[in-house]
């Protein structure tokens, strides 16, 4: 054997192990040990196991559910996989995009109560950037959310 | 022979010439995006960062692209000019990198409401900054010229590949990040600033490789001398 054949096969072994290693990462078992956060729906289905445990959530926020306290900065509404809804509190300003709609991650564990108490709210936003549509102003839609409770 | 590659290594002043139009690119493209296109319906102007943290992913991967490209043909043809092309393109790889992190982090803290988290997007892109480092420290670790090629071919490969799981992350798992934008769901508003700012990072890209290649060509050429003057020394020792 040359030491030019030996080369090359030493490379080709690597390539070999390379790929195993991509083939494994995309149809092997580690996407599911990869869950970055769970639906409303996955939740449930804990049952007993669901509760008290830190988790992520991640889901819609369902139109029409958002009641925010301004005084006390208590917010709460409604988290959807489109199956299961579930309640989520929370306090503190939201960040600037949370609306009605918007895909939001939060952070916090799944009481008793039936109420999801999130310490940490994070909002997902879509792959769109669109301009406001005529008449519609940027944003417009957080300050309704503000205003709403104050008048 | 350390003269013969000296007419290799390219005059300082065209290499100045590529980088101030470069920098008037970049300064251009930004001024533009950040004066011609109306705030976004839901981030309003915060959307203007997306003028700087795409371009910066973008032209990462292609740096990493580069030093894919060179530790496989230094592996494939043993000359040291590709291991130096791999090694400069590194470097400007690990300064994107960690630009797209600062400015990603910067984005995210006012629109998703954290500067981080674990999410797979952000954890594989920081799994690919820490793999640069490593590969930058393996080369200054390492003395001997051939064994450094050999090595940190092989690390920059892997490290390399590493961008397909980065780009792949937020299809094959759930994320903060959201899916990769495409032409149907970015408004022409926007798309025209992020191509040009896209053009001017690929000059500025291209600048910084030529710099650090030159860099690299230059410390190998003392390196060389050196190595002759030393072994000049020792044979009049024994004769």
């Amino acid at each position: 054997m040359t030491p030019g054949s030996r080369r090359r096969l030493v490379l080709a072994g690597g390539a070999i192990v390379v790929l195993c290693g991509f083939g494994f990462l995309l149809y092997g078992g580690i996407g599911e040990n990869l869950v970055y956060f769970l639906t409303p729906s996955e939740l449930l289905a804990r049952g007993e196991r669901a509760y008290d445990t830190p988790v992520r959530l991640g889901g819609q926020v369902l139109p029409g559910s958002v009641r925010w306290d301004a005084e006390a900065l208590d917010l709460r509404f409604r988290l959807t996989d489109g199956t299961q809804t579930l309640v989520v509190r929370s306090t503190g300003a939201p960040p600037q995009m949370f609306r009605e709609g918007i895909g939001v991650v939060v952070e916090g564990r799944y009481r008793e109560g039936g109420v999801f108490e999130s310490t940490n709210l994070m909002v997902k936003h879509s792959n769109e950037y669109r301009p406001p549509a005529p008449g519609e102003r940027p944003q417009d839609l957080y300050r309704t959310l503000l205003g709403e409770e104050r008048s | 022979m350390p003269g013969s590659f000296v007419p290799a290594v390219v005059s300082r002043r065209r290499y100045q010439i590529l980088g101030i139009i470069a920098l008037a690119a970049l300064v251009g493209a930004e001024l533009l995006g950040l004066s011609a296109s109306p705030p976004d319906r839901d981030m309003g102007h915060l959307q203007k960062i997306m003028y700087v943290h795409v371009p910066a992913a973008w032209s990462a991967f292609l740096a990493f692209f580069v030093v894919f490209i060179g530790s496989v043909l230094y592996l494939w043809k043993r000359e040291e000019r590709y291991d130096l092309l791999a090694a400069a393109a590194a470097e400007v790889a690990l300064v994107l990198t960690a630009l797209t992190l600062a400015l990603g982090s910067i984005w995210g803290r006012p629109t998703w409401g954290v500067w981080w988290t674990w999410d797979p997007r952000l954890t594989t892109t920081a799994i690919l900054l820490v793999m640069t480092v490593g590969y930058l420290a393996l080369r200054s670790f390492v003395d001997e010229p051939d064994r450094r090629a050999r090595w940190s071919a092989a690390v920059g490969i892997l490290a390399s590949l590493n961008v397909l799981v980065v780009y792949k992350s937020v299809q094959w798992w759930r994320t903060l990040h959201q899916v990769q934008s495409s032409p149907s769901t970015v408004d022409p508003a926007y798309a025209l600033g992020l191509r040009l700012n896209a053009l001017a990072f690929l000059l500025v890209l291209v600048y910084f490789i030529l710099l650090r290649y030159r860099a690299a060509r230059l410390e190998r050429l003392v390196e060389a001398q050196a190595e002759a003057r030393e072994l000049a020394q020792g044979e009049e020792l024994h004769v």
